[in-house]
C-alpha cells in the first residue's frame, strides 16, 4: 500500500515477534524497523492520508520535512537499539522496544491532534515496561512515578486539545498560540515530556532505574517527540529560549555531584534539550534546522553513551561511579566506544556535536541574543566536562577498582560500532545530514576561527578538570541521593497522600459503623467489599491500575468523540 | 587470565604524567594560536585574547566548585527515599 503507516509496520510487526524464538526471532525484529524505514523513503513527499471516524477527520499521516528527519532518525535508533537487545531474552522489552520506538514515528508523523495524543499515550503506556522489566522495588516505583508524570501530561494534552479546537474550529497540528487557553495547556504538556526545569524530575527518576537496553530505548524517543513537537507548534516562542537556557545550564550542577553514572547521562540529556529548544525559541531557519539536526545528533551519541554505560551494568553489575574505574582493561571496546560518544556529546571537531550544536549557538549570536549565547558557552564546557570526561574517566579509567570482567557480548559491540561510525561520519560528511534537514541553507560549520575556538574551550575544559583532580579539589564520587525537585511528592506529598488516605478510611469506617446501626443489611454488603476478603480491600495489581489509566483516557477520547 | 599480570601503559604515573604534560603543551599552543590567525566573530569580546581558553577554564571551575557547594544542600543518605 503506497499510503500505509510505518508507525503501523512497527506497532504491529511487534505482535508475531513474541511467538518467535531464537534467531529466526532476531532477524524478525532487525527486519522490521528496515522494511519501516523503506516504506518511509517510497512515500511521496507532503502525502496525506486522511480517515473519518466520528465526524471527526484525522490525519493519520503527513509527511512534512520536519517530520521525516526526525522518523529518518527514530527508524536507525530502533535499529541500533534492537540490534543492542539482541543478548537479552526478555521478550517482553523487544516487543516494547518495538511498539514504542513505532509509537515515536506515528507521532512525528500525525497530522492532526488526535493523532498525536494518541501515539504519546500508547508510547508512554509502551515504554514503562522497559522501567518495570528490570524487576526491583526501586524500579517499579520509579515506572509507576513516571506513567502517572506522562498520564498527567496527557490529560493536560488532552484538555489542551479539546479547548484549542473549541476556540480555533480544527484540530490540525500546526503552530499554535501559547496565550490561548488551550494552547498553553499544550505548551505544558509538552513542556512536561520535554523536561523543562521544574518539570522535569521523571526523567532522572526513572530513566535510570530501568533495564540495561530499557534506558537506552528511553533516551532516544519521548523527549525527542516532545522537541518535535515543540518545533511544529511553538516555534519563534520566545520564551521557549530561557526555559531551555535554565535546561542547558542547571542540571549540569547535578551532574557534576552525581554518583550514578546512567543518572549523569539522563542530567546532560536535559542538557542537550535545553540546546534544541533554544533553537526552537529562536525559531529562525538555522536555528529550527540546528534543533533537528541536534536531534538527529543527539539520538544517536547519547545511545552510544548509554550503551556504553549499558554494556558496564550487565557486566559489573555496577553503575555507580564510586565502584568503578580502571575497566579499560577488561572492556577495551566498550571504552573506546564511550570515548566516541563523549567526543560527539562534547562536540569535538570531526565528530556529530560540533557540526550540529553550532548551528543553534550560530543562530542566537546572529540575532543578537548575547546572553543566550555565553549561557550556551558555559554548558557546552560543561558538557564536556560531566559527559565527555567524567562519564569515560570514572568508569573506564580513574583509579583501578580491581573489577574484572568479559568484554560485551558481540551484539552489544556491532550496536555500539555502528553507533560510532555515524556519530563521526555526521561530524566528517555534515553536508549529508544537512540534506535532510527542513530548511536548504547554506552552513558550513568548519570554518578556521570555529575550529580553533571550539578546541581552546574543550582543552583549557580538560585542563581544568586535570588541575582539579590533581589538586585534590574535584569532588569525590559519594554513594548518595542528591534532593532534586521529587523530593515535594516523593516526601512531603507522599506524607499528606497517606495521611489523607488514613482519615479517608477513618471516616469511612465510621460511617460504615453508623449505616450497620441504621440498616444491618445495608452495613453487610458494604463488609462484603471493604472487608478483609472483600474486591476493594484487596492490594491492587499493577496492571488494573493501567487498566484503569487507559479505561479513564479511553472514557475521555470518547467525550470527545461525542462532542 | 594471563591480564593479571599484565601492566599497561596507563598504569605508570609516569606516563600518567606525560600525558598530563602532553595536554598543558597543547593548551599552551592552542593558547598561542590567537596570534596567527584572524578570527571571525559575532561578539566583540570574542576577539579578546584567548577568549575562549579562559572561559572554558573559569567556567569548569566554577561549575565544579559550586556543585562541591551544592551537595551541601541536597546530598542525602543513598537510602534517603527507603527504596534501595
Amino acid at each position: 500500500m503506497s499510503s500505509l503507516n510505518p508507525a503501523l509496520i512497527l506497532v504491529l510487526g511487534a505482535l508475531p515477534a513474541l511467538a518467535l524464538k531464537g534467531h529466526l526471532r532476531a532477524v524478525y525484529v532487525l527486519l522490521l524497523p528496515v522494511l519501516s524505514f523503506l516504506q518511509l523513503y517510497t512515500l511521496p513527499a507532503g502525502i496525506r492520508a486522511e480517515f473519518e471516524i466520528l465526524g471527526m477527520l484525522l490525519t493519520t499521516l503527513h509527511l512534512d520535512r520536519l517530520s521525516f528527519v526526525f522518523a529518518v532518525i527514530f527508524h536507525i535508533a530502533a535499529f541500533l537499539l534492537i540490534l543492542y537487545s539482541l543478548h537479552t531474552r526478555d521478550r517482553l522489552q523487544q516487543m516494547a522496544t518495538l511498539i514504542y520506538a513505532g509509537c515515536a514515528i506515528g507521532a512525528v508523523l500525525a497530522g492532526d491532534l488526535v493523532t498525536l495524543f494518541i501515539y504519546f499515550e500508547a508510547a508512554a503506556l509502551s515504554s514503562v515496561f522497559l522501567i518495570w522489566a528490570r524487576r526491583t522495588p526501586a524500579s517499579y516505583g520509579a515506572g509507576m512515578r513516571y506513567l502517572i508524570v506522562q498520564v498527567i501530561s496527557g490529560l493536560l494534552l488532552l484538555t489542551g486539545i479539546i479547548l484549542h479546537a473549541r476556540s480555533s474550529g480544527s484540530i490540525e497540528f500546526t503552530q499554535m498560540d501559547p496565550g490561548t487557553p488551550g494552547g498553553a495547556l499544550i505548551f505544558l504538556a509538552f513542556g512536561i515530556k520535554c523536561a523543562f526545569p521544574l518539570l522535569h524530575n521523571w526523567l532522572v527518576d526513572a530513566y535510570p532505574q530501568a533495564t540495561v537496553t530499557g534506558t537506552v530505548v528511553l533516551s532516544a524517543f519521548t523527549t525527542k517527540m516532545a522537541v518535535y513537537a515543540l518545533a511544529t507548534a511553538f516555534a519563534g516562542t520566545e520564551i521557549l529560549i530561557w526555559i531551555g537556557l535554565l535546561m542547558t545550564a542547571f542540571p549540569i550542577f547535578y551532574a557534576v555531584i552525581e554518583n550514578d553514572l546512567r543518572r549523569v547521562l539522563t542530567y546532560s540529556m536535559i542538557n542537550q534539550l535545553g540546546f534544541m529548544v533554544v533553537g526552537v525559541g529562536i525559531g529562525t531557519e538555522l536555528a529550527l534546522n540546528g534543533t533537528a539536526a541536534h536531534a538527529f545528533a543527539h539520538i544517536l551519541y547519547k545511545a552510544l553513551l548509554f550503551m556504553s554505560m549499558g554494556a558496564v551494568l550487565l557486566r559489573t553489575g555496577r553503575i555507580n561511579g564510586s565502584d568503578l574505574g580502571g575497566l579499560y582493561k577488561s572492556m577495551p571496546y566498550t571504552a573506546g566506544f564511550c570515548v566516541i560518544g563523549a567526543a560527539s556529546i562534547s562536540a569535538f571537531p570531526l565528530f556529530s556535536g560540533f557540526v550540529t550544536k553550532s548551528m543553534i549557538m550560530g543562530a542566537a549570536a546572529h540575532e543578537g541574543y548575547t546572553l543566550a549565547w555565553l549561557v550556551l558557552l558555559f554548558a557546552s564546557a560543561g558538557v564536556f566536562h560531566h559527559s565527555g570526561i567524567k562519564i569515560p574517566y570514572f568508569a573506564f579509567f580513574a583509579h583501578d577498582s580491581g573489577i574484572r570482567c568479559k568484554e560485551a557480548p558481540a551484539s552489544m559491540l556491532c550496536a555500539m560500532a555502528l553507533a560510532a561510525v555515524l556519530c563521526i561520519g555526521i561530524g566528517v560528511f555534515p553536508q549529508t545530514l544537512y540534506a535532510l534537514l527542513p530548511y536548504q541553507i547554506g552552513y558550513q560549520p568548519y570554518s578556521l576561527t570555529h575550529v580553533i575556538t571550539q578546541l581552546q574551550l574543550l582543552f583549557f575544559s580538560a585542563l581544568a578538570f586535570t588541575w582539579l583532580v590533581r589538586q585534590g579539589l574535584y569532588p569525590p564520587e559519594l554513594r548518595s541521593v542528591n534532593l532534586d525537585v521529587d523530593w515535594f511528592y516523593r516526601k512531603p506529598g507522599r506524607w499528606l497522600a497517606e495521611h489523607a488516605m488514613q482519615s479517608i478510611v477513618a471516616g469511612e469506617q465510621k460511617m460504615g459503623v453508623w449505616i450497620k446501626k441504621l440498616s444491618f443489611s445495608a452495613g453487610t454488603r458494604l463488609h462484603r467489599h471493604h472487608g478483609p476478603q472483600g474486591l476493594l480491600a484487596k492490594t491492587w495489581p499493577t496492571g488494573s491500575m493501567v487498566l484503569w489509566v487507559a479505561f479513564l483516557l479511553g472514557v475521555y477520547l470518547i467525550f470527545y468523540y461525542v462532542y | 587470565m594471563n591480564r593479571k599480570k599484565h601492566r599497561y601503559w596507563l598504569d605508570s604515573p609516569d606516563n600518567v604524567r606525560k600525558l598530563v604534560y602532553g595536554l598543558y603543551a597543547l593548551c599552551a599552543a592552542l593558547m598561542l594560536l590567537d596570534f596567527f590567525y584572524h578570527k571571525h566573530t559575532n561578539f566583540p569580546f570574542e576577539n579578546w585574547f584567548g577568549f575562549f581558553a579562559w572561559f572554558g577554564f573559569i567556567a569548569c571551575v566554577a561549575l565544579v566548585l559550586l556543585a562541591k557547594q551544592m551537595r551541601k544542600l541536597v546530598k542525602r543518605d543513598e537510602d534517603y527515599y527507603g527504596d534501595v
